[in-house]
C-alpha cells in the first residue's frame, strides 16, 4: 500500500468560465446553508403576508378564490424583494465582491451564477410552498398547478431584475426602501401576467400563450439583466 | 462633426449657447401653447359625441406625449453618459427627471379629469393608465437614486443604468392601447396617417404639442444651467460670469 501522493498542481493562470460560475454558485449555496435562518425568513414572511389577507379583508371562500392567486403572487414578490438585500451585501462588506470583479472571467456570468443561487435559495422554496398556501386560500387544484407553474417561471425573473436593483443600491443609506422603489415598477408586468395566467386558467381558457409570454420575460431577463447588474456593481464598487 | 460633438460636451459652451437660445424657446413656446390652448378651448368645434368635455385633449395629449419623449431623451442621454462619459448628458438626465415626473403627473391628472365625464370614473386599471403610472414610478425611482448617491460621477452612471433598464416600459406604453384594446382610445396622432379628426381640431392640438416641447426645452435649459453653475463653481469662467453679473 503506497501513500497517496499529495495532490499538488501548478497554479494555473485561470480556471474556465463554467468552472468559475460553478464555484461561485456552490459557494453561495454553502454560505446560505450555514446561515439557515436567513433561508427561512423569506418563507415565513410569505406565509405571514398571506395570512394577513383572510384576516384583514375577508375569510369568505368566494373572495379568497377570486383573489388567492394575486395574494400569493404579491406575497412571493415581496419576499423576493426583502431577500434581495442579501444578494450582494455580505460579499460587499467582506470584500469578496471586489475579488469577483477582479476575476478574469466576465463579471456578468459570475453575477448570473450568484443570481441563480439566489433563486434556488429563495424563489424555488416559495414555489414548493405554494401548494400549501394555495389550499389555505381555497384555490382549486387546477389553479394551484398553474400558479406553481407561473411562479416557477416568474420568480427567476424577479431574482434577475432584482439583482440590478441590489447592485445599484449597494452600500447606500436606506438601501432597502430605495431598492423597493426602483424595482417594484419593473416587477409590475411580471405580476400582471403571472396572475393573468391563473385567472385565465380558472375560467377554463387556454394558458399556453400566457406561459409563452412569461417565458419570453424570462429569456429577456436572463440575457439582459446580468449585464446591467454587472455594470451597476462596478459603479457601486468604484463609489465606495 | 467631431469638433461639434466635443463642443457639445463643454459646459461653458452649452451655457453660452443656451443663454442665447432660451428667450426664443420661451417666447415661441408660450405663443404656440397659448394659441393652441385658446383656439382649442374657445374656438374649435364641439365633439359630436363628447361635447365640450373633449377639450381637455388640448392639455392632456401634449403632456402625455412629452412624458414619454422626455423619458426617451433621458435614455439617449444615459447611453451618452455610459459610453462617452459626456458631462452634459448626465446634467441633462438629472435636470429633466423632475420635469418628467411633473409632466407625467399632469398627464395622469388631466386624464382622470377627462375620464370622469367620458368613462364615468376617475381611474380605471386600464393598460395605458397603468403603464403611465409605472412611468411615474420610474421617474420617482430615478430621482430617488440620484439623491441617494453622494458621489456625482457614480450617481450619474448608476442613474444611467436605471434609466436604460426602465426603457422597457416605453414600448409597453406605446402599444398597450393596440395590444390590449381596453378603454383608452388609440393614439391621436400618427406620423404615417392623416389624423382622424378635422383640421380645426388637430391644428390647435399640434400647436399645443409643439409649444409644450419648446417650453420643456426652456425648462431643461434653465435647470441644466443651474446644475452646471453648481458643479463648475470653482472654475474661472463661472467666477467671471458671477462677477460680471454683479456690476
Amino acid at each position: 500500500m503506497t501513500a497517496k501522493a499529495p495532490d499538488i498542481r501548478p497554479v494555473t493562470a485561470s480556471v474556465g468560465v463554467a468552472q468559475a460560475m460553478k464555484s461561485v454558485f456552490l459557494r453561495d449555496v454553502r454560505v446560505a446553508f450555514r446561515q439557515r435562518q436567513d433561508l427561512l425568513n423569506p418563507l415565513l414572511f410569505c406565509v405571514m403576508v398571506v395570512t394577513l389577507f383572510p384576516l384583514g379583508v375577508s375569510p369568505e371562500v368566494s373572495f379568497l378564490r377570486e383573489a388567492g392567486a394575486g395574494i400569493l403572487w404579491v406575497a412571493a414578490l415581496l419576499s423576493v424583494l426583502l431577500s434581495l438585500d442579501h444578494l450582494f451585501r455580505h460579499d460587499f462588506d467582506d470584500g469578496t465582491l471586489e475579488q469577483l470583479v477582479l476575476q478574469p472571467q466576465p463579471l456578468f456570468l459570475l453575477v448570473l451564477a450568484k443570481t441563480v443561487a439566489h433563486w434556488i435559495l429563495t424563489g424555488l422554496p416559495l414555489v414548493v410552498l405554494t401548494p400549501v398556501l394555495g389550499v389555505m386560500v381555497q384555490l382549486p387544484g387546477n389553479s394551484i398547478a398553474v400558479l406553481c407553474l407561473t411562479l416557477l417561471i416568474g420568480t427567476p425573473v424577479l431574482s434577475l431584475i432584482g439583482s440590478i436593483g441590489a447592485a445599484l443600491t449597494l452600500g447606500l443609506r436606506s438601501a432597502g426602501v430605495l431598492l423597493s422603489l426602483l424595482i417594484i415598477p419593473l416587477y409590475i408586468p411580471v405580476l400582471i401576467f403571472g396572475t393573468g395566467t391563473v385567472a385565465a386558467a380558472s375560467e377554463g381558457a387556454p394558458v399556453g400563450a400566457y406561459l409563452a409570454l412569461m417565458g419570453a420575460f424570462l429569456v429577456l431577463a436572463v440575457t439582459l439583466a446580468p449585464f446591467a447588474s454587472a455594470a451597476a456593481l462596478k459603479i457601486s464598487l468604484s463609489n465606495s | 462633426m467631431w469638433q461639434f460633438f466635443h463642443k457639445l460636451g463643454s459646459p461653458k459652451w452649452f451655457y453660452g449657447i443656451s443663454t442665447r437660445l432660451m428667450p426664443w424657446l420661451l417666447v415661441i413656446g408660450t405663443a404656440l401653447l397659448m394659441a393652441g390652448i385658446v383656439w382649442g378651448l374657445a374656438f374649435a368645434p364641439k365633439d359630436y359625441l363628447q361635447g365640450d368635455s373633449y377639450r381637455i385633449i388640448f392639455i392632456h395629449v401634449p403632456t402625455a406625449f412629452l412624458a414619454q419623449s422626455a423619458y426617451i431623451m433621458m435614455a439617449v442621454a444615459a447611453v451618452v453618459t455610459l459610453v462617452w462619459r459626456m458631462k452634459l448628458a448626465d446634467v441633462f438626465v438629472k435636470a429633466v427627471a423632475p420635469v418628467g415626473l411633473v409632466i407625467t403627473f399632469l398627464s395622469l391628472f388631466t386624464g382622470a379629469v377627462w375620464g370622469k365625464p367620458t368613462w364615468g370614473t376617475w381611474w380605471i386599471w386600464d393598460a395605458r393608465l397603468t403603464s403611465m403610472l409605472i412611468l411615474l414610478f420610474l421617474y420617482g425611482g430615478v430621482i430617488a437614486l440620484d439623491r441617494a448617491i453622494n458621489d456625482e460621477k457614480s450617481a450619474a452612471r448608476a442613474v444611467a443604468v436605471l434609466v436604460l433598464v426602465g426603457v422597457v416600459n416605453i414600448p409597453i406604453i406605446k402599444y398597450s392601447v393596440e395590444w390590449w384594446n381596453t378603454l383608452h382610445q388609440p393614439a391621436t396622432f400618427k406620423l404615417t396617417e392623416k389624423p382622424s379628426m378635422p383640421a380645426e381640431m388637430w391644428v390647435p392640438l399640434l400647436l399645443a404639442v409643439l409649444g409644450m416641447y419648446l417650453i420643456f426645452g426652456w425648462l431643461a435649459c434653465i435647470r441644466m444651467q443651474t446644475e452646471i453653475l453648481a458643479r463648475e463653481q470653482k472654475t474661472r469662467w463661472v467666477k467671471d460670469l458671477v462677477m460680471a453679473g454683479r456690476h
